[in-house]
This record gives C-alpha cells, sequence and structure tokens, in this order.
C-alpha cells in the first residue's frame, strides 16, 4: 500500500551560537536544493515563546507531518519541540556542530548541510509508525513460587488490583522462612528472636479472592509472549492458563554437602544451618557447639560468592544453643562477620554473651574422634594455630538458586531464565535490578540474588511492579526498558528471509522463536527494541518502521563526498545512542574541538549496524567508518547485553568485505566510550581522522 | 480519590520509583530540593562491583523522563506543608528561585561572563538534568552586577526572582529522601577539620570525578601533588556507639572500589584499606577479589585509633591497632579517607523513625517510605525498593 505523500518541512534555529558558526541561508538553501519544494522556516531562538509561536503557525500553514529541527540535541528541549501529530528529527547542529567546530569555517558549514541533508532523507524514507498492540492483552500475572518473595509478589499484585495465579511445587506455602524455627530481628531496636510470622502472609494470601492459589503444581511449558503467555500447569490434570507476565521466585537450596567433606560433613555430628535448624525443634543440644561460616563459600572451589544471610542465621543459631542449654559453650569461626545495617546490634547482643566465643579464623581440619568433634583453625585472633574440641559442629552453608529450566519456557533460546553468574537469574545492571533478557518475565528472591528475608520481601514487590508495566505496556503497544515509550516494532520481509538464524541466534531477548526448518517466528511484544536483528540479517529483510536499512543508506548515501583531489575526507560516525552520543554532546557543552570531516549517524546499539551501511558508505567514497559504542567484555555497559561484544564480532567479517573492495583494514574501526568520557571520545574522533589523512583517500571517491 | 502519586526526592530512588510508576501508566510528580536531578549518585566516579559510570543509568532514566508525558517534576523544590490524608494529600512546595527560567537554553553566556570565583552561574557537568543553568543566590551580586542580564539573549536571567510556591493534591506519596554523610568533624581523633589531606569518602568520590570530567590526575588538597600512599579507614564513626552504631552497607564496597580505581589508573599509588570486617555480601565478593588479585592493595585487620596531626608539618602518621599481627603500629600516609556513614535525610512533616531517625514502613495510609531514607543500603538494593515502593502506592 502506498503511504500518502509526506508534507515535510525545516525548521532552522540560529541561535546559540548556530547563526554565528554557519551562514543559515545557504543552509536552507542545500536543503531545499536536496529536497525540492521544501517549506523551510528559520528563527533567533526557536525554543522561546516566539519562536515555537512561530513554529506552531508554521506546521500549521504548510499541513507539515515530518518536520526537521535544525537546533540543539534532541536530549534537550524535547517538551518544546514534540509537535502532536508531527514525526520530528532533531538534527544536532548545536552541541554536535557549532559549539565544537571552528565557527564560519566552509568545513563547518558544510558538516551541517550534510548532517541536514542526511536528516531529511531519513524523514523522506521513513513509514508510517504503527504500534503493535495485539487484540487481546491478558493483564492476570503468574508468581513461580510459593516462597517469601513468591507470596509477597502475590499479595502487592492482587491489592494493586491484578488477578494472580500463584504455582507452588509443594503442599505447603511458605518456602525456605516456612520452615524456620524462629527469625533473626528486623530493623532498629529489636533484639531478640521473633516468632515465624510467615503463616500471616500465607493466610492473606489463601484468602484473597484475586490469588488464585496452585499447590503441588508443576508448570509444563510457558509459551507466547508479554500479555499473551499460554501456561500449561500440572495439578491431578493438566490445566491451561493465560497470563500476561511472570514473577519468578523459586527460591534456593543449601549447597551440596557431599562436596563439604573436608569440613567434615558426613559425620554424624557436623550438621549444616538447615539441619541443625530443624534438629533443635526435637533434639537435646550439646554443650559445646562449634559454628563454620562460610563453609564451601567465598571459596573458589565451592562457591564463590557470599551468600549474605549466613552470618545472621549462625548467630540466630548460637542463640538457640544458648536458650536450649543455658550451660552451652559455643564457638563461632568466621572470615568476616557480615551483618549489615541494623543486624549490627544483634551482633553486638550476640557478642555481649560470654558464653559465645568468636574468632576470625581458616578452618584447618575438622575430625570427628573420641565422641568430639575436633577442629583445627589457623591464624585466629587466639592463637596462629588452636584445636577447639566440640560436641557438634554447624556449617553455615551458602545458598544455591534453583533451576529456572523447570519454567518450560517455549523459547529458542532455551528453557530457563539466562544466567548471569553463578547460576544466578540476576540483572548485570546496578541501576536497573529488574533488567531481563525474557521480556514479561522477572525474577526475585533468591533465585535472582543471595539476600535475607527482608530483601525477598522488597524484591517480590518490586519484580511484581515490573511485571504490572510490562502488561501496561504491551496493551499501549510499547516497549518497556530501557526503550520504554518506543512504539515501533521489528517488521520481517519474510519472501527474501533464508532462514540463516542468525536473527534468532543473536537477539538478546529471546525475541524469535523458529519453525522446523529454522525460519523466524517474531514475538513483538518480548522485543526491546534494540535493532540487533536489523544489523545480524545478510539479507536485509529486518527493520522498523523509523528505523531500517533503506533509511540508513539513505543518510549515509545523502552526504555530499568532494573529490580526492579536495583533501577533505569525510569519516561516517556511528555512534551509540545510549551512552556515546551523550558523551559527544558533553563535549560540545565543553566547548571540545571535532573534526569537521565527520558525519554522525545515531544508532540503537552498535549491534543494530547492518554489513551493508559500511559497504555502502565506503561505496559512496567516506575514507573510514568509525563506530562508536558502550563497553564491551564481562562489566559491560551495552544496554542490550552483547550490542557491542556482536560489533567486535562482525568487525573480523567487515575485514574480508574491505579485502574484497581492496580497501585497508584501517577504514574500519570500532571503539569504545564510557558515557562520562567526552574527552576521549573528541581524541578517539580526531586521532582517527588524522590516521585516514595520513593513509590518503578512498580510492571509490572518483567512481 | 487523587491517582496522581507524589514521589519526595530527586536521587536514584525517586527518579525511579517515578519512571517505574509513569512506564506503568500512572501520573506522577517528582520534585527535587537541588537544582537538578540526580542526587548523591549524579556526582558519583563509579559504581562498584562493575566500575561504571552512574551518568549511563541516570542518562537512561532521564530520557524515561523526557519520553514520558506522564511524569513532571520541580527541581530547587521542597515540600512545605502536607495536609489531607489517603488518596486526597494536598500539598505545598515551595521553589527556590534558580534566578534563571525556563527560557535557558543552557547556551552558557551567563556563566562565561559571571566574574565570580568560583562562578555563581553554573551548570553541574554537560549530562546535568535538567540542562539549564542555574545562578547560586549566595555567590551573585545580583543587579549589583548584572553582566550576565547584559548577555543573556534569552530573556533567561531573573535576579530578583522570588520564591514560590505551588499547591498540587495527590492521592499517595512516595518518600525517597535519601542520605547524608555523617559529619567527619565530630570524629575529633581523625582531625578532619585541620588536616586538607584527610577527606571523606564522599569527597574522594568527587576528586575522582573530577579527574574524568576535566580530564586530568589525581591530586591531593593540599600541595596539589599526586600522593604516594593513601588510607582508607572503614567504619569511620560508624559500629561504634558514640556515633554511629550500626554499619552503613555500603562503605566497605565504596573504599575497595576506592582503591581498586586507583590501583588500575595510578600504578604508582599505594593503597592499605583498615577495617573491622569486610562487608561485600552477595555476588560483590568478586570485587574484594579483584582488588586483592591487584596485588597493590594492602587489607589491615584493625582499627585507627587516631590520625597524629603535626603542626607545621605535612604527612599524617596512623596510629593503626593491627588485630592480627597484635599490637600497635604507626604508618605514614599522604592522604587519608575517612569510610563516613549514612544518616537519614527527613522532609518537614513529622513522620515515624527509629531509633536512629531512619524512616519507618509504617506511616500513615498512602505514605510509602523507600530506599535510603528507611534503612542504609546501597545502589542497586535503593533501586530495588523503590521499584517495590511504586507497587506499594498502587494498593487500591
Amino acid at each position: 500500500m502506498m503511504a500518502e505523500k509526506k508534507h515535510m518541512a525545516l525548521a532552522l534555529c540560529s541561535g546559540c551560537g548556530i547563526g554565528a558558526a554557519l551562514d543559515t541561508d545557504k543552509l536552507t538553501a542545500a536543503a531545499t536544493g536536496f529536497a525540492g519544494n521544501l517549506p523551510c522556516m528559520q528563527h533567533e531562538a526557536l525554543c522561546s515563546e516566539s519562536g515555537l509561536d512561530v513554529l506552531h503557525r508554521f506546521t500549521k500553514e504548510h499541513e507539515v507531518d515530518h518536520l526537521a529541527i535544525a537546533a540543539c540535541s534532541p536530549r534537550v528541549k524535547s517538551e518544546e519541540f514534540s509537535l502532536t501529530g508531527i514525526y520530528v528529527e532533531r538534527i544536532n547542529l548545536r552541541e554536535q556542530v557549532a559549539w565544537v567546530m571552528e565557527p564560519g569555517e566552509e568545513d563547518t558549514q558544510m558538516c551541517a548541510e550534510d548532517q541536514t541533508r542526511m536528516a531529511l532523507a531519513r524523514l523522506h524514507s521513513i513509514s508510517e509508525i504503527r504500534p503493535y498492540v495485539p487484540d487481546h492483552v491478558n493483564r492476570d500475572i503468574l508468581v513461580v513460587g510459593g516462597g517469601i518473595a513468591g507470596l509477597t509478589a502475590a499479595r502487592e499484585g492482587a491489592e494493586a488490583g491484578y488477578t494472580i495465579h500463584l504455582v507452588e511445587k509443594r503442599k505447603i506455602p511458605g518456602g525456605y522462612a516456612g520452615r524456620l524455627y524462629k527469625l533473626s530481628p528486623e530493623g532498629a531496636g529489636r533484639n531478640t528472636l521473633s516468632e515465624p510470622d510467615i503463616q500471616e502472609l500465607v493466610r492473606e494470601v489463601q484468602e484473597n479472592p484475586n490469588i488464585n492459589l496452585h499447590l503441588e503444581t508443576t508448570i509444563q511449558s510457558i509459551s507466547g509472549e508479554p500479555g499473551n503467555f499460554t501456561v500449561r500447569l500440572q495439578h491431578e490434570k493438566e490445566q491451561t492458563i493465560g497470563v500476561g507476565a511472570v514473577v519468578v521466585s523459586t527460591g534456593w537450596k543449601p549447597y551440596d554437602t557431599n562436596r563439604l567433606g573436608h569440613l567434615g560433613y558426613g559425620a554424624s555430628r557436623v550438621k549444616t544451618l538447615e539441619e541443625f535448624e530443624q534438629y533443635v525443634r526435637t533434639d537435646a543440644v550439646p554443650g559445646r557447639v562449634l559454628f563454620i561460616l562460610c563453609a564451601g563459600s567465598r571459596d573458589k572451589e565451592h562457591l564463590p560468592y557470599c551468600s549474605s544471610y549466613c552470618c545472621s542465621a549462625s548467630l540466630k543459631q548460637a542463640l538457640y544453643v544458648r536458650e536450649k542449654n543455658p550451660d552451652a559453650e559455643v564457638y563461632i569461626v568466621y572470615r568476616d562477620i557480615r551483618t549489615v545495617g541494623f543486624q549490627e546490634e544483634f551482633y553486638k547482643m550476640v557478642q555481649a554473651d560470654d558464653a559465645i566465643l568468636m574468632t576470625k579464623g581458616s578452618v584447618e581440619s575438622v575430625r570427628e574422634e573420641h565422641g568430639e568433634v575436633r577442629v583445627v583453625v589457623k591464624d585466629s585472633l587466639i592463637a596462629n594455630e588452636v584445636t577447639i574440641a566440640a560436641d557438634m559442629v554447624v556449617l553455615a552453608t551458602g545458598m544455591v538458586p534453583n533451576s529456572t529450566i523447570d519454567l518450560q519456557l517455549q523459547y529458542r533460546q532455551g528453557s530457563g531464565l539466562p544466567e548471569i553468574e553463578y547460576d544466578f537469574s540476576d540483572s548485570h545492571f546496578i541501576c536497573f535490578p529488574y533488567e531481563t533478557r525474557r521480556t514479561g518475565i522477572y525474577a526475585a528472591g533468591t533465585v535472582r540474588a543471595p539476600m535475607d528475608i527482608e530483601q525477598s520481601r522488597e524484591d517480590g514487590a518490586g519484580a511484581m511492579m515490573k511485571a504490572i508495566q510490562s502488561v501496561e505496556s504491551v496493551k499501549r503497544g510499547e516497549a518497556v526498558h530501557p526503550r520504554s515509550g518506543d512504539m515501533t516494532f521489528p517488521e520481517l520481509f519474510m519472501e527474501r528471509c533464508t532462514d540463516c538464524k542468525r536473527c534468532t541466534e543473536e537477539c538478546p531477548f529471546g525475541m524469535y522463536d523458529e519453525n522446523e526448518k529454522g525460519t523466524p517466528l517474531p514475538n513483538p511484544a518480548r522485543c526491546r527494541r534494540c535493532g540487533i536483528c536489523v544489523g545480524s540479517c545478510p539479507e536485509r529483510v529486518i527493520g522498523f518502521a523509523d528505523y531500517d536499512i533503506n533509511s540508513i543508506s539513505a543518510m549515509i548515501k545523502a552526504v555530499d563526498v568532494p573529490d580526492e583531489f579536495e583533501e577533505k575526507p569525510r569519516i561516517l560516525l556511528f555512534i551509540c545512542e545510549n551512552d556515546a552520543y551523550p558523551a559527544l554532546d558533553a563535549a560540545g557543552v565543553s566547548r571540545l574541538r571535532i573534526s569537521p570531516f565527520v558525519r554522525v549517524i545515531p544508532v540503537r546499539c552498535l549491534g543494530s549496524i547492518n554489513k551493508v551501511w559500511i559497504s555502502d558508505a565506503l561505496a559512496h567514497g567516506y575514507d573510514g567508518v568509525l563506530q562508536i559504542g558502550c563497553k564491551p567484555g564481562d562489566d559491560y555497559q551495552c544496554h542490550f547485553i552483547h550490542g557491542s561484544e556482536l560489533t567486535k564480532k562482525r568487525g573480523e567479517n567487515l575485514q574480508e568485505t574491505l579485502e574484497t573492495m581492496m580497501l585497508e583494514p584501517e577504514r574500519i574501526r570500532t571503539q569504545f566510550v564510557e558515557i562520562t568520557e567526552h574527552h576521549a571520545i573528541v581524541s578517539i574522533i580526531n586521532a582517527y581522522v588524522e590516521e585516514l589523512e595520513a593513509i590518503g583517500p578512498n580510492p571509490f571517491k572518483s567512481m | 480519590m487523587n491517582s496522581t502519586t507524589l514521589v519526595i526526592g530527586g536521587g536514584i530512588s525517586g527518579i525511579t520509583a517515578a519512571a517505574e510508576l509513569a512506564d506503568a501508566g500512572r501520573q506522577v510528580v517528582l520534585i527535587e530540593k537541588e537544582p537538578y536531578l540526580g542526587g548523591h549518585v549524579a556526582g558519583f566516579h563509579n559504581y562498584f562491583p562493575k566500575l561504571c559510570p552512574p551518568s549511563c543509568g541516570l542518562e537512561i532514566n532521564y530520557q524515561r523522563i523526557r519520553s514520558n508525558p506522564r511524569i513532571s517534576y520541580y527541581t530547587g523544590a521542597r515540600v512545605t506543608a502536607i495536609e489531607g490524608g489517603y488518596g486526597h494529600y494536598e500539598v505545598t512546595i515551595t521553589l527556590e528561585p534558580r534566578l534563571i527560567n525556563n527560557r535557558c537554553t543552557s547556551c552558557g553566556k551567563c556563566a562565561g561572563v559571571c566574574p565570580e570565583e568560583p562562578k555563581a552561574a553554573y551548570i553541574p557537568g554537560g549530562l546535568a538534568f535538567p540542562m539549564k543553568y542555574t545562578i547560586q543566590a549566595d555567590l551573585c551580586k545580583k543587579e549589583a552586577c548584572g553582566k550576565c542580564l547584559e548577555v543573556c539573549p534569552y530573556d533567561a536571567i531573573q535576579l530578583d526572582a522570588c520564591a514560590a510556591t505551588v499547591e498540587i493534591e495527590v492521592g499517595k506519596i512516595i518518600i525517597a529522601t535519601g542520605w547524608s554523610l555523617y559529619d567527619a568533624g565530630r570524629l575529633e581523633h581523625y582531625h578532619y577539620q585541620q588536616e586538607q589531606d584527610v577527606v571523606t569518602n564522599l569527597e574522594f568520590e568527587h576528586l575522582l570525578a573530577a579527574t574524568t570530567r576535566e580530564n586530568r590526575q589525581l591530586t591531593r588538597p593540599s600541595d596539589g601533588k599526586v600522593p604516594a600512599r593513601i588510607a582508607f579507614i572503614q567504619c569511620a564513626g560508624s559500629r561504634d556507639v558514640n556515633h554511629l552504631p550500626y554499619c552503613s552497607a555500603v562503605c566497605c564496597g565504596v573504599s575497595i572500589k576506592h582503591a581498586l580505581t586507583l590501583a588500575e589508573a595510578y600504578p604508582d599509588i599505594a593503597t592499605e584499606i583498615f577495617y573491622i570486617d569486610i562487608r561485600l555480601p552477595g555476588r560483590n565478593e568478586k570485587l574484594l577479589e579483584r582488588a586483592k588479585a591487584t596485588g597493590r592493595i594492602k587489607f589491615t585487620k584493625g582499627k585507627v585509633g587516631r590520625i597524629i596531626h603535626h603542626n607545621n608539618r605535612s604527612g599524617l602518621t596512623l596510629e593503626v591497632e593491627d588485630v592480627m599481627a597484635g599490637g600497635k603500629r604507626y604508618d605514614a600516609f599522604d592522604m587519608v579517607v575517612l569510610a563516613m556513614g549514612m544518616t537519614p535525610n527527613h522532609i518537614d512533616k513529622d513522620l515515624a523513625v527509629n531509633m536512629y531517625g531512619f524512616y519507618l514502613e509504617g506511616q500513615p495510609s498512602g505514605i510509602i517510605t523507600a530506599s535510603s531514607c528507611k534503612r542504609p543500603m546501597d545502589v542497586s538494593s535503593s533501586v530495588k525498593d523503590a521499584t517495590a515502593a511504586a507497587l506499594k502506592t498502587m494498593r487500591r
């Protein structure tokens, strides 16, 4: 279907130094020269009341539906320049041209004219945005796992008016916390152990009419996408329900005791925290009990991490011993006592008991002999080496997250949640703890990270919030974090698809499923709009309404490339919108100097750069292509998980492209910066321009 | 029942609560007392354990605020009265004059001509939000100078602007007022007031941030030289009944992060961390391993009894109680960083607090407390709790 003819226009601001740096009339002439019959307006302060007034009248008069605003960065004045019913393309003449290039110079002018032509070319070639909104969006939410995090999630979701399905594989909900003898104090000024209160929460959940509790139930499969998941449950018989989002709170299990033989496990007098928790309910507590903290934790051979709960759980159990047997002595061998926050008071209280002796130290050996356990401790506060005899030893074993494979996700990329480290289905991002690679599915509690009861409650509520948000976003046809509000989604021209599977493999969010032939089956509501599939597709069949192969190619080709004798190289800069683009803006705010030979195209993620854009650029006569994005590696900052990593990998293939074009490998370069490195980004750009000037012009220029 | 939520506090927690609610379709008003959003983290150099810059996540959140019509925000704003109750709170907000109005384009001409040092007209860096200048009233000579008035082409300077009040009605309120550092001046044995090179962890964070922003080396305050030995004193005033009896949960991570940042960027600077217990729960253990693997950071279990203050002589001598070696030792450093703890920030309304002044969960119906004004916590936990608080305001 042919789209109706676009009504494009250009509004140019000459304020903030733009007018001083550029000949704006010449710029307007270049724009009309490129786009033909293009209504243009100029104002010396477009964002001012009078400027906006003129702009509104101008757009009305010309019935503008696609407007290029050549002014400041799209990161500023966004409210002023968002115009109802008009698609606005911002041309960043201020931060990225006028503020960083020599005013009045020919090269600065050429840069501004090119950037304007590029924006117009993009406006000309993009399609109308029609959001993906499924006919029916299910607002119900599934919670998997009825421990403290899951119960809290269910209750909070139900209180907010959502229907919840809570699935628990056991007969009794409550999880680990439900099996505790007593609870450590929580909050300030509370120094006594308290009776478990989880049964109150269980009762609230059972009595809430918005919560459907499915006990002794397992999941057969979860298929679909946010707003439309189909869940097959198995209790006595199979039942199918529909939900819009999922909270996964399947909890943890203690570390495998079979691997703790070196700490005496296997001997009758050596127990774990979990075992001792039950033991004290029924059995007599002996006179000397020794706790070994970090048993198999903070240990490269076992669990490298700290499980957070064991210090305070051990202190609690030390009090059990004293309560049950007032004559008993307790020893605690620790590496560091990690009672953070207000738990410190609890630690002080336990410390004050003279019958509880604590020492830093490392356990050398644990041996049961002559009816007692002999524990050799090295590097302690007592002596270099000391042997302590005890009647019972308790090993503070760490947390191992339960596998999420049991979710049985019918996703091409696997049936569980992706894990980031040590099998935890956690977010990689400090500022976004609920970042998920399975949109609409959020991990909560100890399956996500080691945490205590208080944190699990907060986590359950937080994950439920994200689940609700995901459903509400699907209803509006919008993406969730980090491109929240984006209404575009990938559309595939299937006739040309060769079933190569790159998109289905490379999507960080498992958006694509696959049929048996390998043909991609998109689930748009899972999509996070990074465009990595656009970059992955060798047949160039994937695109977003306003971000596709043709629109970026059109931008590339809109640049006037001077011939080789003019000594004006042209460098195409693909810049990641998330971190590198703001860094370049910040360079503008600091008025650093950038080479005017660079032409900037912002990209959704480096991973969205399609190889064809690079060959287009080189064929068009650009001397080099520089891609700048977020840091890859273990501590990656790429908002789309592995976009930057993929770009590095794809770089190798690009070198082949260069070879076939008989070009130097230096003509493509990938660099990474942090958002705060505005000095570095300027050095990278300028150094690359110099390097290319030394290499000489691209031979394709003259063709 | 008013369906708008007010979020008090524009740090990472308040921003998160506001953005999460708005993304879920709710109307939100966010207010921040400073002229810019971002709170403490906007001034941080990096986060632990990844050593990544906070601006990266802030930028995403600012983008969410920019693009979501359901959020409105006020900066330089304080709540001066809260009346009414659940579902219909009437809130009075007092807006401090920033002496520059919304016509500001951030062109920077005002700062260019401002004769004061430091400049009265400023913007805290190229990633600030909102991207508008502010004139600090206490540094500005107003009409007696007026240079900025002359150069501003956009009629944005208003040197005679007065505080304004706004009254809004909201249904629920999230309190995310965050924390302030404990006063280091109260630790007399560390001579924070007298010694320029004894700095708090927060000041050290700002020093590191300035190195990237200004593209320069780390130098110490007293003589502008690169320090050769830096000591970190953990639990400075924390876990101490005379000061803050509790543990602030983040200071171990912060100091190790600082030492690691130095180890990676300044191989010649030697660092030593004096601690009681290293508290890096969860996966953050990896940070400790990474710090130890550099081989350049010394960890000593022990309390620093005092910093010996020499009159007329530079250099700082620490008196250390070395627990594992046994006994006292004296050691000289060029700079000392005090790992200070957190105290809660309050609003002008009596709310329920615990014995240390942190807000309790239980408040009048419809008022939800979130994050570090409730309990000391790190950024990730704060964001998590702010997200949970957002849901609590959606209770029917």
